[in-house]
């Protein structure tokens, strides 16, 4: 197999099924080391990461670092909140001195839907997205994947499910192309006012009844409600969504067929699922954060192998 | 230029007199196991595997190991660098590990591979077989202890491996447009 076709991971949607492919298989082998008492390989020894977050995240940057670490990279943290961006530097401002002191790797969350894009144009580095707004986030798109790929076997004509809020989504919108990429069945399921207006371009399904989702489906996952991101009331309250759109084991039990149940996280217990179903044995929650670290060592490993003109 | 320097019988007697000195050196195996380097050293580890247990009724493991995240040529080289199936699924720990490979040129997969095992244990030894010993080009201090045949071969000549099942045949290539 050959290269990756991109230099940066910008979204899902501007690689190809065969980059797909290759991250998953490299990520066989990455699942493998980190499975072995020693964890760790040096491919990446003269290689400097620095993590650049814009936004909270605790699994996302947890996972990176872990990654980058055991691929024995020079590991830089930087986050907005404690940093000169307070002080009103920009972006490509911050950046360049980041770069300036050698850094061949940046890893950034941005609130603003195409930083990145913006900043590969201007800057020597690969870049790798880690959660741009409400656009896309390609290595959750393609851990779950991987995830799901292991449960099931290969994903075409498989049914997925995506439920809950579809609007503030960036997961959604990577699972979305990545599966569809993969040939699986995508269907997106929530309450109407969750769900954005252009999304029968993309080529999904769309429903509003979760009990008639879960029987047509493989493979259910199942959104978190992003209340940061609610300024208007999309639903009059959480109990209601729940009602409507949760998830427990005693609908699970229903079904007569066994779906299986993943989540992004952080959950939301009670919400989106109750903590029986997160616990279950039909959930592959904490197989998506172990894989995680896999798919983003993978990643890490295929870009860095792109050189930078 | 193309021509053929072992034939499949030759090869087959090279290997066989290899499974006399290895036996010789370490009994009846019970400390020792095989590790062949992924991804062409993997047909001869298997072939010597089947020969000790034919010749011998000698059985013993043999890994495959895959040495490409300790390479030192990565972002070096324009070529990609994609992993293989790695395979070790016995204790190495305090075991006699003799790795196999087919060629044995400047000697850099085989570092990468001494580094690749201590992410499994600690063997109390190792040693190298290889099938063919390409002298004149070594980059890093490593020598092998079995050797099938050394060839003299200038640094532009090519030398293949080719394996036909089990059983292989070796080339040299002197003109690299062919």
């Amino acid at each position: 197999m050959s290269a990756l076709s991109t230099q940066h991971l910008l979204g899902i949607k501007d690689i190809t099924l065969q980059d797909i492919q290759l991250i998953f298989k490299t990520a066989d082998n990455f699942k493998q080391v980190i499975n072995r008492p020693i964890k760790k390989v040096p491919s990446l020894r003269d290689v400097t990461i620095a993590n650049v977050f814009f936004e909270n995240s605790t699994r996302t940057k947890i996972s990176f670092e872990l990654a980058e670490k055991r691929l024995s990279a020079d590991v830089v943290n930087f986050s907005s909140s404690s940093s000169s961006v307070k002080k009103g530097e920009t972006l490509i401002d911050t950046v360049n001195n980041i770069l300036a002191m050698k850094v061949d790797m940046v890893v950034m969350r941005h609130p603003a839907p195409g930083a990145h894009q913006f900043l590969a144009r201007h800057i020597s580095a690969n870049i790798v997205n880690a959660g741009d707004g409400t656009h896309e986030h390609p290595t959750q798109a393609l851990l779950d994947a991987y995830s799901l790929q292991e449960k099931l076997g290969d994903l075409k004509d498989r049914k997925i499910v995506i439920v809950g809020d579809i609007l503030h989504s960036r997961v959604a919108l990577s699972n979305i192309y990545c599966l569809q990429k993969l040939g699986a069945k995508v269907r997106v399921c929530g309450p109407p006012t969750l769900l954005p207006k252009f999304i029968h371009s993309l080529g999904v399904e769309v429903s509003h009844n979760l009990i008639e989702s879960l029987q047509w489906c493989d493979a259910a996952n199942m959104l978190r409600i992003q209340l940061e991101r609610q300024e208007d009331k999309y639903f009059p309250s959480l109990r209601e969504y729940s009602l409507q759109y949760g998830v427990n084991l005693e609908l699970l039990k229903k079904l007569k067929k066994n779906i299986v149940i993943m989540h992004p996280g952080p959950i939301n217990r009670g919400v989106e699922i109750t903590s029986d179903v997160a616990d279950s044995d039909q959930s592959i929650i904490l197989d998506q954060v172990e894989n995680g670290v896999a798919i983003r060592m993978s990643v890490l490993y295929l870009l860095a192998g792109k050189k930078i003109e | 230029m193309k021509r053929i320097i072992l034939e499949y019988q030759q090869v087959d007697l090279i290997l066989t007199r290899i499974c006399h000195e290895l036996v010789e050196k370490h009994g009846d195996f019970k400390n020792a196991a095989l590790i062949a380097l992924q991804p062409r050293g993997v047909f001869l580890g298997k072939v010597i595997q089947t020969k000790l247990n034919t010749l011998f009724n000698i059985t013993t493991p043999c890994g495959e190991l895959d040495t490409t995240f300790h390479r030192d040529d990565f972002r070096r080289n324009d070529k990609p660098l994609i992993p293989n199936v790695m395979n070790i699924n016995f204790e190495i720990e305090g075991k006699d590990i003799i790795l196999i490979d087919d060629v044995l040129y400047t000697g850099r997969s085989i570092r990468a591979a001494l580094d690749a095992i201590n992410d499994f244990g600690r063997p109390a030894s190792m040693e190298l077989v290889t099938l063919i010993n390409r002298k004149y080009k070594r980059e890093v201090p490593i020598h092998p202890d079995y050797v099938g045949e050394n060839v003299d071969s200038r640094t532009d000549d090519y030398v293949k491996v080719d394996w036909n099942e089990n059983k292989c045949k070796v080339w040299i290539i002197t003109d690299k447009s062919k």
